[in-house]
Parts: structure tokens; sequence; C-alpha cells
């Protein structure tokens, strides 16, 4: 119990519980506000019916994950056509895209419940109802509604848990939620992150569906008492939503970073920094790769340490390969000139693809460069994480050293250190900065004919904050600052200590 | 139309589709009758209750209550001020017996203690004890449920009340009291009623006059008794000499007995 990752993980849980519960509540509140009167409009109306139906149950079979993740750039375009017709721009990230993407995924068992328990009224107790003189509106308010209103608990129960439960898949777009306990955790092999996060969600899923299980069962048995200990509960879960706003000053500096560990650390680094000269900042964590870079360029982020490989290879789409000075000189012009996004500076590493094999493995087969495997690929399996196989660097490896393995295999990056080690794999696709690349006695082989190209670590600020003199000041320090091995070493710690106190180690070794 | 006609049917046909229900339907209940309209399912008679209030219209020729062509009036307030019996009694099973009685009051704008004064009223009236007014329909037997669907037609004070084989679904003993307590409550409240039913022998003991449908033709419409006498529709002669065919054999078998 005296893990310091608990505490840890006990101090951020109103900042993530409070962020989720609100997401969630905004989320179902629209899905219902939608859903509801969506059901009683199609209730009479079969071809309504069945499309409302066949298009919300569309949108369940998307993945949680996709479906928040495709609202980031549908947002963006909105926000950008706004910008341009009307002047006013809104925020592509966070709460907004996370809330709509959930609010859809609420809508399939409301809609369905609500018409199930519409149509499951016996025919005579309607024709009653219009034959004691009630309006169509009133034997839907005293009638009909009543009637179902069981049913549609059920649905919005249902409702509840999956948008709760969903709700941890908002962290990558941006959105605070419990899911940041279990993306951090994952990767950064914080067991105890992970098992919280999963917890967490459980518990404040089951609470709802528990309290408005209560409130169904009042509203059936017409006990008020019921109604009123459910409502409260969910009030009291309500209010937790604004428990990240206590104490806590205006948004100030925000800091994106992408889910793994280096970024994590980096991003606690600079958190600590710009705190340290009384500049207000906080975290974003956990953002995809294409999502992070675009928050920069909308301002929705101010700071993120990005690779020059990669802005080289995705963004300037470059296949060709230039030595690092030139490469860091044309990426920061590039960027300036295309999205008005300042290059700060280098930290000093670099963390690029590269291939690895264990040690024994390069003895055995007197492996030193990719030129050398080649050779072997026929007999060997590679693993690579989820957009290793899918990027430029990939083709451009297999096209310059003629690459053919046996068998290719995709992996999370966590998983392809122990499988190369293990021997399930024999070669993987690695990161030249990670900790693990020492802590599994890998040999990392030599790009001699250069096909990847250099990614050094940036520092990059968003467009708005680029004549921020106090912001440049603060992050001067860092240029230069960090070695290879420094940052391996920071990296392997990653798996047993905290971001922030390896920041806080760094910092020390760094000075101000 | 005479002064004291309350409902007259006059030329009336419903057609669903192509199948005319009612077909070239007319005839005139005066105020203060009991009429009883018999036949056979699907014989039209269901149609023709629910052209009364309007809750359906005819595909052709006019229904007056009152003098009025019924499409001339507001459906809400013909329906409000006509009782309406449903076969299956159609109580509305989330609200207590007292709620169900005053639902019509309720939608008229009576206030709360006028409509629980006039629950109970009713409750004596259908001669139910008071403490039912707080109970659920599911609580109640099949003919206590009936009797609140009858308190329930009569609750706005209606001149005429509708009744859609009210009593079919009960046992003979709970019927006939049933039957005898409503026709009471039609003398004293002045009602003008009209009754469904498939059972001649009911008609014959309950109501003034009876009109006999089959397959949306009226084959027949008069006193019990004259109808009794008629020998020129092998269908309603037939109809007619059930309820006497089994009183004879009841008959038969009593002086039999020792």
């Amino acid at each position: 119990m005296n893990d310091p990752r608990i505490a840890d993980a006990l101090a951020r849980l109103p900042d993530y519980l409070g962020s989720h519960v609100r997401v969630s509540l905004v989320a179902l509140a629209l899905g219902l506000a939608v859903s509801i009167p969506l059901a009683f409009v199609c209730v009479r109306r079969p071809t309504l019916r069945a499309v409302a139906l066949a298009l919300t149950s569309i949108v369940q079979t998307i993945p949680g994950l996709a479906l928040l993740a495709l609202f980031y750039p549908v947002l963006l375009a909105a926000a950008a056509l706004s910008e341009r017709a009307f002047g006013i721009g809104f925020p592509a990230l966070g709460l907004l895209p996370s809330v709509l993407a959930l609010a859809l995924y609420s809508m399939l068992p409301v809609l369905r419940n609500t018409i199930t328990g519409l149509m499951g009224i016996d025919p005579a107790v309607r024709e009653a109802a219009l034959g004691v003189g009630m309006t169509p509106r009133q034997s839907l308010r005293m009638v009909e509604w009543p009637l179902a209103l069981p049913v549609i608990m059920a649905g919005i129960r249902t409702a509840a848990v999956w948008v709760i439960g969903t709700a941890t898949l908002a962290t990558p777009i941006g959105q605070t939620s419990l899911g940041n306990y279990i993306f951090t955790g994952l990767q950064t092999q914080n067991w105890v992150f992970v098992i919280a996060g999963c917890i967490a969600a459980a518990v404040l899923a089951l609470a709802v569906d528990q309290l408005l299980a209560l409130i169904e069962r009042g509203v059936t048995r017409r006990s008020r008492a019921r109604v009123a200990v459910g409502a409260v509960g969910v009030l009291l879960i309500a209010a937790l939503a604004v428990l990240p706003n206590v104490g806590r000053g205006k948004a100030g500096y925000v800091i994106g970073a992408k889910p793994f560990a280096e970024q994590y650390i980096l991003a606690a680094l600079i958190e600590q920094r710009l705190n340290a000269r009384g500049l207000n900042a906080s975290r974003r964590e956990g953002l995809g790769s294409a999502v992070v870079f675009e928050a920069l360029a909308a301002g929705d982020i101010d700071v993120y340490v990005e690779y020059t490989g990669t802005i080289w290879t995705n963004f300037m789409k470059r296949s060709d390969v230039k030595p690092r000075a030139e490469v860091l000189e044309e990426v920061a012009r590039w960027l300036k000139a295309t999205h008005g996004i300042t290059l700060a500076g280098g930290l000093g590493f670099e963390n690029a693809y590269a291939l690895a094999v264990t040690g024994a493995r390069a003895q055995a087969l007197s492996l030193k460069s990719v030129g050398d495997l080649a050779r072997h690929a026929g007999e060997l399996t590679i693993a690579g994480d989820y957009e290793f196989f899918g990027r430029p660097e990939w083709q451009a490896l297999r096209q310059a050293y003629g690459l053919a393995f046996r068998a290719q295999r995709t992996m999370q990056p966590e998983f392809m250190y122990p499988a190369v080690a293990a021997g399930e794999v024999d070669v993987i696709s690695a990161y030249t900065s990670d900790g693990r690349v020492a802590q599994f006695r890998l040999r990392v082989l030599d790009d001699d004919r250069h096909a990847i190209p250099p990614y050094d670590a940036v520092l990059l600020v968003s467009p708005k904050r680029s004549e921020d003199a106090a912001l440049i000041e603060a992050l001067r320090p860092l240029t230069n600052a960090l070695t290879i091995e420094t940052m391996r070493d920071a990296n392997r710690r990653a798996q047993t200590e905290t971001p922030e106190a390896i920041a806080r180690a760094l910092s020390e070794r760094i000075g101000r | 139309m005479a002064a004291s006609t309350a409902i007259a049917f006059e030329g009336v046909t419903k057609r669903y589709g192509e199948q005319p229900v009612l077909d070239a339907v007319s005839f005139a209940i005066n105020k203060g009758e009991f009429l009883a309209v018999v036949g056979p399912s699907g014989s039209g008679k269901t149609t023709l209750l629910r052209l009364i209030n309007r809750l359906s219209d005819p595909t052709g020729g006019t229904v007056r209550v009152g003098g009025d062509d019924v499409r001339s009036l507001d459906p809400i307030v013909l329906r409000r001020r006509t009782g309406y019996v449903f076969q299956g009694v159609g109580l509305f099973p989330h609200f207590t017996v007292a709620e169900n009685i005053a639902i019509t009051p309720k939608l008229l704008g009576w206030d709360a203690a006028r409509r629980a004064a006039r629950a109970d009223e009713l409750l004596a009236l259908v001669r139910l004890d008071r403490g039912y007014g707080a109970r659920y329909p599911h609580e109640l037997s099949g003919g206590e449920r009936q009797r609140v669907g009858v308190a329930r037609a009569l609750a706005a004070d209606p001149e005429i009340v509708l009744m859609d084989e009210p009593f079919s679904a009960l046992d003979a003993l709970t019927r006939d009291a049933l039957g005898q307590d409503y026709r009471a409550l039609h003398a004293s409240l002045g009602l003008t009623s009209v009754m469904i039913t498939h059972d001649m022998l009911e008609a014959l003991l309950l109501a003034d006059r009876i009109i006999v449908l089959r397959d949306g033709h009226m084959i027949a419409d008069g006193k019990p008794a004259e109808l009794m006498r008629r020998d020129d529709d092998p269908f309603l002669r037939e109809l007619m000499q059930t309820p006497r065919r089994h009183a004879a054999k009841l008959n038969t078998f009593l002086s039999r007995s020792p």
C-alpha cells in the first residue's frame, strides 16, 4: 500500500473522475434529448423508424475509439468553415468531439427502448385514452409515456453504462477522463494506473446504473422516496463534474503529449518549467499522433515535443533523406511558412525508428547493419507497432535493403520488447531513445544506407504563442539539454516511477 | 328529426379499403332509450359505436348527435360528454380506481376535491366500497373492473353512454347482476344507452329496442317482442329462437327433475 503510484493515482482522481463524469453526463443528456423526441416522432412512422434504427445501429458497430477519433477532423473542418463564414471558431479538441461521439453512441439503446416501450402499450388502453376524451398529446403524456417509462429507463441505463465505459476512450482526442489512467498506465507499464482506471470506470458505471434502477423502480411503484434518493444520488455524482475546476485558475498554457512514456516525461518537464516561472500550465496527454499536430496548429494546445522525421515524412511527405542539420532547418522553415508554428529548438537527442534484434541473435548471425539483416530476412519474423508497417520509413527500408521477412506481426509496443527477448519474434521496430533497448540487451542495427530520416526531438510552439517571449524564454534552457543516454535512462525509469518524479530529476540535472 | 332524437344514422357507410364494414345504415335513437346492437363478430357493431363519438368517421352518410352532424363537433369535446365502456374495460393500469373514474372530469378541468367527491359518489352508484378508490385495476376481479369501467363512463354526467360488449367477459352471475344494476342506473339517470352484444338473450333482457346487424347491413330494428314475432328472415329467426330454445330445454329439464 506504500507504492507511490497509488498516492499518485489518488491525487489525479478528482481531475480524471470529474472530467469523466462531465463528459459522460453531457453526452448522455444530449443523447437523451435527441433520442427520446426522435422515438416519439418515428414510433407511428414505420419507414422513418426503420431508417432511424438502422442508422443508430450502424453507429453502434463503429468501434468506440474510431468513432471518437473521427469527430476530431470533422469538427476541425467545421470550425474552420464557421471561422471563415461567421468569424466564430470553436475548439475541435476535447469536450466537444467527445460529447458528440458519445451522444451518438448512446442513441441506439434509448431510441430502441423508447420505441419498443411505446409500441408495446396495449392498443385497448390507447383506444380508451382517446375514448375518455384525451387529446393525442394528453394520451402521450398521461398514458403512453408513463406506461412505456420502465422500458425507456432500462434503455437509459444501458446507454449510461455504455457512455461511461466508452468515455475512457476520449483521452486520445484530448478529453481528460478515467482513460488517462489506462492510456498512461499502458504506455509506462504502470499497472496500478491501468487497474485504477478500470476500477474507477466500473464503479462509476455501476453506481449510476443502480441509481437509475432505483429511480426506475420508484417510478413503476410510484414510490416518491425511491425516486428522490435515486435523483439525489445522480445529482451528487453530477456534482463531481465541477471537481476539476475547484482550486484551479484560468487555463493557461496547454502542453500536449502523445501516448508514450517519453512524451509524458517531457510534457511533465515542460509543465514544471513553465509553472516554476509562474506561467500557469496544464497537460493534455495521450493525444493521437495526427491529432496532436493539428491541435497545435489550431491553437488547442500551445507546446509539444515532436520529432523531425515525423514532420518530414508524415506532414511534408518527403521520401528523400538528408543530414540531421539540413532536415532540422528545412522542417523549421516549412512549419513557419505553412502553419505558423515555431520550432523553438531541439532537445538534443533523437528518437528514430530502428530495427533491433537481441544481442545474442546479432552475434550468432553477425548482424551489424540492416544490410546484414537483409540476407537472413527470409527466415525471420518482424514485429512492429500499430503505425510502423504503414509508415513511409518501412517502405524506404524495404526498398533500400530489399527486405523480405518470413512474417510480420503488429503489437502494442510494450509487448514487442518482451516478445523479441523471448524469441517469439526475431526483429522489432524499436525506438532509439527507448530505455528497453538497454534493458532487454537489444542491438540496434545501423541504417548504413540512410533510408530512415533523422528524428530529432524538437519543441514546437503554436502560432498564437509564437510571439510569447515569456514562453520561449522558459523553454530555452531545454535546448540541447538531453543526451540520448539521459533520455533512455529516463524512459527506463518510467516503468517504476511517475513521469513527474522523473521530470523533476531531469530538471535538476539541466539546471535553470 | 324529432326533438327527442338523441342519435341518428342517416345512410351511413364505412369502408376500410374496398370492403364496406357498414353499408347504408339508417336508424334513430330516442332520448332515454336503451338500444342493443346485436350481431355476430365482424358484422360492424363496434364500428357503428365508434362512429357515434368520432373514434372513427363515416365514409358516407351522416351521423347526428343531439341533431348536430358529428363532423361539425370537436371530437375531443364530443368524447368528453359521451360515456364509453370499452370491450375488455381498458382501465389505465397506472392509475388508481379513483383516478380512472375521475379521468374525464380531470380532462374537463375539475379541481381535485370535486373529482374525489365524484369518484366516491360513482363507487357508491356502481355498488363498490369506498376503499376501492385507492386500489389499482390489477387488484380487482373482472366484475369489479367492469363496474369501474361503467363508473368511469358515467363520471362526467354524460347524456349518452356507449358500451362495447361490456359484460361479455364476466361469469353468468356477475353478468346478470351488473346488467340489472346498469339498467337501473340507465333509468334513474335518464341516460340514452347504446350497448353492443353478440348475446341475444342479454339484449332481450336489458334493452328497450334491438338492432340486428349482419355483414354491415341492418337486417332488423324493433322492440324485443316485435322481433320475436318476425318470421321473414331465416337468419333473424334462428337468432331469436336460440334463447327461446334454451329456455324450452331448461323447462323440460326442470319439469323432469324430482
